[in-house]
């Protein structure tokens, strides 16, 4: 217990030790926890109406984040299936920094539900052991609930307890995480199979109740996770002892030489059987890529969106631009981009547009809400960066127990 | 505007403080055990409806009296009829004699003590000749009824299929064995997919604290439907359940002119509507998505 306890404040004094690069960052990333707990604050105090949610949208910036977000997380599958499956050797050295930000994403989407519903002081409902209620199997937002903490609870004990037992300078024993990882990469699907079904599932949002919503989703959740790990791991084995090497990075280049082009095909597919039959269930499409009685805020953003998913798919197949650092890089930013539009504003805000009875009632969401938004994906970068900066040491030895034999205090080595 | 609200925000605070206060010597001078945090303690974690026994429901019913003595210095009851067996209600709209006054929704509005901003009940003003929807008004003004028009009220169908109570993650929500679908307010965690899952647009959320004018409070309140609601939960129309369960009738119908409005149960062979699905041709809005509505319109 004690060297369990000794172990964490080790951790504690890694994480608040670091470069002037490393302490600047994290003061960026408070000023924007601040703000978004200042908006937050003020939603709770003022009521969800200081947003620009209404009855006909009721769902706003927050949930088309958890959507996206939950894609995020999905997508650390794509490193934990070659790692602990297939054996590959590079890609388990930074399996963990996956998982980590598996972790991270779930947390975030957690919040962005939190500070999204009207009494969150109930949440305890959720909860059976408190004396809440989940309301399975028929709701599939109960489900979500499910899947959520489980996915949660494996993406902390499995990279836990591996950091644990190379802090102790033990061999980890198989039984205690193999068969964590097999669960895991089925939840890993879950979350966002299910995520997608508690859209499609509305016999009612004629835009969301289409049988190609999962396949979409986790096709661009495994389009958005390896862009955003090339970016993460670049940044990793810049600035850390962690040598990331090249198969990994060439891993997740051809991981995108699929999903991005397989990602437009499917929109492709959506919008074909939207727009070409042109009945009256269609108007949310139309509503979003084309405007519907002079309402077209979104069609600003959906178009640019498409042309950014199909420069990123352009550079990802063309073998000369794949291959150039700053072209990929650009590719990763793009997707990143246009698929969060997409799949986030783009898919949320229509389904509500126009409303069951035909009202159109455009959505656009207020600066407190972009705060509220920013401060998760802040305070999810902080924590994303703390736990990696620790982890890493660890991993490359920096972080030690300190044996018997040796009586001196493991030294942290470089860790900025 | 911000000013006002903040002032408000201050108000309602002081008058919570005061609300406090007064509980805690309520609970002194009555010698009871419970304190000011007890009494906190208790509401936060009250449980849900269905779980409650009979001497948690007087408690809770006493609170919510208490709370709006506090608030609007009127004096409510609280009750909670249960559904009666053998009953089934239904709800018929007659559309050749409805006019467009709208007289029902303002009915409703009082009856159920509603923010005035809103009404369960949405009156659509539609060209003669279509029946979509999309294409209906619900914002029209002046005389009606207007020249090549017909007006279609559209309010909680009680679903047979409800998907509204199937979305909802923690039994909030849910249908009586009478049919009618009901929420607990004091349970709700106002996560809204309940109305995302709505195709009628019955489900109104309460982004803001409802405003009700002290003197027009309706003091014949039920747990399940009209008491008054607090932010950040849902609510809907509960066909006046504290109304239909007492023999009465739905305050729509009673404040509709034109006898365009019929109610009762359907199961009895000497109602109303139990007439009118015999006699008339009756259909019901959206029934490709099979919620089952126990709306029925018809044309004479
Ligand atoms: S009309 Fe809407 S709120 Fe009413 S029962 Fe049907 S789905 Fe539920
Ligand atoms: S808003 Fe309330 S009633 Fe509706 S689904 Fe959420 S918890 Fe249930």
């Amino acid at each position: 217990m004690t060297t369990y306890l000794e172990y964490w404040l080790r951790m504690t004094q890694c994480a608040l030790k670091g470069s002037r690069a490393y302490y600047v960052w994290l003061f960026i990333l408070l000023v924007f926890i601040s703000l978004g707990g200042v908006s937050y604050y003020h939603h709770l105090t003022e009521g969800l109406e200081v947003t620009n949610m209404t009855d006909q949208v009721s769902w706003g910036l927050g949930i088309a984040n958890f959507v996206y977000f939950v894609g995020v997380a999905a997508s650390a599958v794509l490193l934990v299936y070659p790692a602990y499956i297939k054996k590959h050797k590079e890609i388990k050295e930074v399996v963990i920094i996956g998982e980590q930000l598996a972790f991270t994403a779930i947390v975030m989407c957690l919040l962005f539900i939190f500070t999204d519903i009207g009494r969150p002081e109930r949440l305890w409902h959720l909860m059976p052991f408190l004396g809440g209620k989940l309301n399975l199997p028929s709701s599939l937002l109960a489900w979500d609930v499910v899947v959520f903490n489980v996915y949660l609870i494996l993406n902390m004990h499995i990279p836990g307890y591996l950091l644990y037992t190379l802090y102790r300078g033990e061999k980890p024993k198989w039984y205690l995480y193999s068969p964590f990882v097999m669960i895991s990469i089925f939840f890993a699907i879950s979350i966002h199979t299910v995520t997608a079904f508690l859209l499609s599932g509305l016999g009612t949002r004629y835009f969301w109740n289409t049988a190609i919503m999962a396949p979409r989703f986790l096709v661009s959740a495994f389009a958005v996770g390896p862009a955003i790990l090339f970016i993460i791991l670049h940044v990793v084995k810049r600035y850390s002892l962690l040598d990331v090497k090249a198969p990994v990075f060439e891993y997740f280049k051809n991981v995108m030489r699929v999903t991005l082009p397989v990602n437009l095909f499917l929109l492709g597919c959506e919008l074909f059987k939207e727009l070409y039959p042109d009945t009256l269930h269609a108007s949310s499409a139309h509503y979003l890529f084309f405007g519907l009685d002079g309402h077209n805020m979104l069609t600003k953003f959906i178009w640019p969106a498409i042309a950014m998913n199909i420069t990123a798919m352009i550079i990802v197949v063309t073998p000369k631009l794949r291959a150039h650092p700053i072209w990929f890089l650009a590719a990763c930013i793009l997707s990143i981009v246009g698929i969060w539009v997409e799949k986030g504003m783009g898919l949320i805000f229509p389904g509500f547009i126009p409303t069951p009875l035909g009202e159109i009632v455009e959505y656009a969401p207020n600066l407190g809400e972009i705060f509220v938004s920013l401060g998760i994906t802040a305070l999810g970068a902080l924590i994303f960066t703390v736990i990696t900066k620790v982890s890493i040491t660890i991993l490359t030895g920096g972080l030690r127990m300190p044996s018997e034999d040796d009586p001196f205090e493991p030294r942290i080595i470089r860790h900025d | 505007m911000l000013v006002e609200k903040k002032l408000k925000a201050k108000v309602s605070r002081r008058q919570f403080l005061k609300g406090l206060v007064a509980v805690t010597a309520t609970a002194a001078a009555t010698g009871s055990s419970s304190t000011a945090k007890a009494f906190l303690w208790e509401e936060y974690f009250q449980k849900h409806y269905k779980n409650l026994s009979p001497e948690d429901k007087q408690k809770v019913f006493a609170r919510i009296e208490n709370e709006t003595k506090k608030k609007y210095g009127v004096d409510v009851k609280v009750s909670d009829p249960p559904p009666l067996k053998g009953v089934k209600f239904a709800y018929g709209l007659n559309l050749t004699k409805c006019n467009g006054n709208r007289l029902c929704v303002a009915a409703c509005q009082k009856e159920n003590n509603l923010d005035r901003s809103f009404g369960y009940i949405k009156v659509l003003e539609i060209d003669k000749g279509t029946m979509n929807l999309e294409k209906g008004n619900r914002y029209y003004e002046g005389t009606v009824p207007k020249e090549g028009k017909f007006y279609l009220p559209i309010q909680c169908n009680q679903c047979e299929q409800p998907p509204c109570t199937r979305a909802c993650p923690i039994e909030a929500t849910w249908k009586e064995p009478d049919g009618i679908v009901v929420v607990d307010y004091d349970w709700c965690i106002g996560c809204r997919y309940c109305q995302a899952a709505c195709p009628y647009e019955a489900r109104h959320f309460n982004f803001h604290t409802p405003e009700i004018p002290a003197e027009e409070i309706n003091p014949n309140q039920s747990y399940l439907s009209n008491r008054i609601r607090k932010r950040g939960v849902i609510e809907k129309c509960t066909f006046c359940l504290h109304r239909t369960r007492n023999g009465k009738f739905p305050a729509c119908l009673e404040a509709c002119p034109t006898g365009a409005r019929k109610f009762g149960n359907i199961l009895d062979p000497n109602s109303d509507i139990y007439y009118i699905m015999k006699h008339k041709n009756v259909f019901v809005l959206k029934e490709d998505l099979n919620t089952i509505p126990q709306f029925f319109y018809y044309f004479d």
